[in-house]
């Protein structure tokens, strides 16, 4: 069952160190598991995850590994025997593997051979020795394994399993998609510093440096940093991008409130680009894309937002579909040129990427590098932007 | 048991904890970890640390951090302009360079010969690289001074104590080396003793109505800054003074510029007001 957990940990996802590993088995055989499962739950989860987003993941793993078992008392035994056969955790990297062998096992050992004689002693003396650590091991009065019932002595006393069995960390998964606040958080990283003309202010760092080379104090000014990076948002609204107004509406925010940005100008579309973009949609308000794309340069970021969703003529054929008349560009044209005018497109879609596969997604994707509207998908998306980790394009 | 030699946090008359949190703290002490805590503002990520150096009788040493926060800075200054400055109008020995070393928070948490709690709040605020910065010094509590040679080991393992409002990723190699916690907001009986607290001769209707009014504002999806905990003691503190009769809470939510601090939020109030989901105003 002990190992059984490490299994589930890693087949839930859960990547757990040997470091990590080892800290959870001192902390048992030091006995802050009280041999009770709800305080291993908590023991565990502290040790092994390392955030919330893993909460859930390790929930499932914890119900999957200690489904029928009520109490930690077990755990001890298992470890003991783990610890007289330390390896069989086959998916172990050599490195992972060296680290576990310079570990002080032989110490782990005896705590945990110490407190195993200091419990029999204690309940052979008739007292029942895991209620002096001040909870009893069956859980009794409803204690939660995350939480207090203050003032409610009474309770149910629900197992630490079903109350990971309730996956009440669901919400917190770090693949959901984001609020204003995060996007914004997110968006920040895109700031590039440097300096340009302006007023200019006190160096200080370089008075220093040349005060103390000259040995006379000298004031040296220059203009401020400024953030350099310039915004194009361009958002696809209506039809089937309408479930996803308020995330489209919260990225739009986001975007709206940054302030680090040199310059930003957000647009909308129906479908894809074609050779208008819409300032106000309802009122069919707009401005020639050419005129758009004339401005754009090599200091301009372009993020696509939309679902890449449309029949295959909407894409490649001449645009004549929607009512701005006589294009003769097809929209994957204007998107290929955004993309080499920019220091650096990305697209955003807010549909999952088991569906990526539709033909006008793909063929999206090989001009302008997908990623999912969420936490992780935005990250990845402003590293990518930023020219930390650059996404091929598919083939 | 072991856990009798180190010290061990309960939670204190004004600061209640959750037996997980405490876990977590005892854990993080016996195994000399840095305890990383995450949640909701208002959650009491940072009264945390002063409960810890309350009980356990220790000196608190914050250190707020700032997006320019630099690891070192923690450590030590060097105060390179008083010297400079002194060198040139000062009488002072300006050989002696440790007299321009000023120690900050985790400097002095190391260098005293008390053990203190440490709390490291808000390490999100800072540069990507930040946390990875400190862990050599948290690893091996020692640090040089550069300038002067000189090797400073601590003489008492501080408890560390780390807050982070989820503002940035914190790295791998950092997060390995923690015991972490998130503090999950508190249910209507740990919020009903939370209150008792501050204010302990509330009516318990009252508080009743006015719980199950704040979870309901809590749970609109369209709200988008929630209420937290310490805007609800403010709340009940209004409610109280003004003696608001518990028929006009039953139909309504007074004083809802305590709760909600955006515009846009109580704007959806007032617009759910005309549906049967609402309340009045």
């Amino acid at each position: 069952m002990f190992l059984a957990f490490y299994f589930q940990l890693r087949a839930h996802g859960l990547k757990v160190s040997p470091t990590e590993w080892l800290s959870l088995m001192e902390a048992v055989a030091r006995g802050f598991d009280r041999a009770n499962l709800q305080t291993f739950y908590g023991l565990a989860r502290s040790l092994l995850v390392k955030r919330e987003g893993h909460y859930d993941a390790f929930d499932r793993a914890f119900a999957a590994a200690f489904e029928g078992v009520d109490r930690a008392a077990p755990i001890t035994d298992e470890l003991l025997a783990w610890l007289d056969q330390p390896i069989p955790m086959k998916d172990l990297s050599d490195d992972e593997i060296a680290q576990l062998k310079a570990m002080d096992l032989e110490t782990l050992r005896e705590q945990l051979l110490q407190r195993l004689k200091e419990q029999k002693e204690r309940h052979d003396g008739g007292s029942h020795w895991v209620g002096t650590g001040g909870t009893s091991p069956f859980g009794q009065g409803g204690r939660h394994p995350q939480g207090v019932k203050v003032g409610d002595a009474g309770g149910g006393g629900r197992s630490a399993v079903a109350l990971a069995g309730e996956r009440r960390y669901q919400n917190l998964r770090s693949d959901r998609v984001l609020d204003t606040r995060s996007m914004g958080a997110a968006l920040r990283k895109l700031r590039k510093l440097a300096r340009e003309q302006g007023p200019e202010e006190l160096d200080v760092d370089e008075s220093i440096d040349r005060s103390a080379r000259e040995a006379e104090i000298e004031l040296v000014f220059r203009p401020p940093k400024k953030n350099r990076v310039k915004l194009l948002l361009l958002f696809d609204v209506g039809g089937s991008m309408d479930p996803y107004a308020q995330l489209c509406e919260r990225l739009f925010s986001a975007a709206h409130q940054a302030s680090h940005f040199a310059a930003k100008k957000t647009y909308f579309f129906h479908n894809c680009v074609y050779d208008r973009l819409s300032t106000d949609m309802q009122r069919n308000i707009g401005v020639p894309t050419a005129d758009v794309l004339k401005d754009i340069d090599a200091t301009w970021t372009v993020i696509f937002v939309g679902d890449a969703w449309m029949s295959p003529h909407e894409l490649h054929g001449d645009g004549n579909y929607f009512s701005y008349g006589k294009s003769t560009t097809p929209g994957i044209e204007w998107l290929r040129r955004f993309a080499q005018k920019a220091r650096a497109v990305a697209w955003l879609n807010p549909e999952r990427p088991h569906i990526w596969g539709a033909p006008t997604v793909r063929d999206v994707r090989r001009v302008v590098p997908m990623f999912e509207l969420t936490l992780d998908g935005l990250d990845r998306a402003v590293d990518h932007l930023r020219g930390a980790r650059r996404v091929e394009l598919p083939g | 048991m072991t856990t009798t030699t180190t010290p061990t946090f309960s939670g204190t008359a004004d600061y209640l904890a959750a037996p997980d949190l405490t876990d977590a703290v005892n854990v993080a002490i016996a195994l000399e970890k840095p305890l990383l805590l995450k949640g909701e503002p208002g959650t009491g990520k940072t009264r945390l640390a002063e409960a810890v150096a309350a009980q356990l009788g220790m000196k608190l040493l914050s250190w707020n951090i700032k997006s320019t926060s630099k690891a070192k800075d923690g450590l030590y200054v060097y105060d390179t302009v008083a010297r400079l400055n002194d060198a040139r109008f000062g009488d002072h020995d300006v050989r002696d360079i440790a007299r321009y070393i000023k120690f900050g928070p985790l400097g002095r948490s190391f260098i005293g010969d008390e053990r203190v709690v440490l709390l490291i709040d808000e390490i999100d605020k800072a540069d990507l690289e930040f946390p990875n910065d400190l862990l050599h010094e948290l690893d091996r509590m020692s640090f040089v001074v550069d300038e002067t040679g000189e090797t400073h080991t601590a003489k008492q393992r501080p408890i560390v104590i780390i807050t982070s409002n989820n503002e940035k990723e914190l790295p791998d190699a950092f997060l390995r080396r923690c015991v972490f916690h998130y503090i999950s907001f508190p249910d209507e009986a740990q919020m009903k003793a939370i209150v008792k607290v501050h204010h302990p001769d509330v009516q318990e209707q009252l508080l009743q109505t006015a719980l199950l009014r704040f979870y309901w504002l809590r749970k609109q999806p369209d709200v988008r800054k929630r209420p937290s905990t310490s805007e609800f003691i403010d709340w009940i503190a209004a409610l109280m003074k003004t003696g608001v009769p518990l028929e006009r809470l039953e139909k309504e939510i007074p004083f809802v510029g305590l709760l909600l601090k955006k515009e846009s939020d109580v704007q959806q109030l007032v617009n759910m007001k005309d549906t049967s989901r609402g309340f009045r105003m």
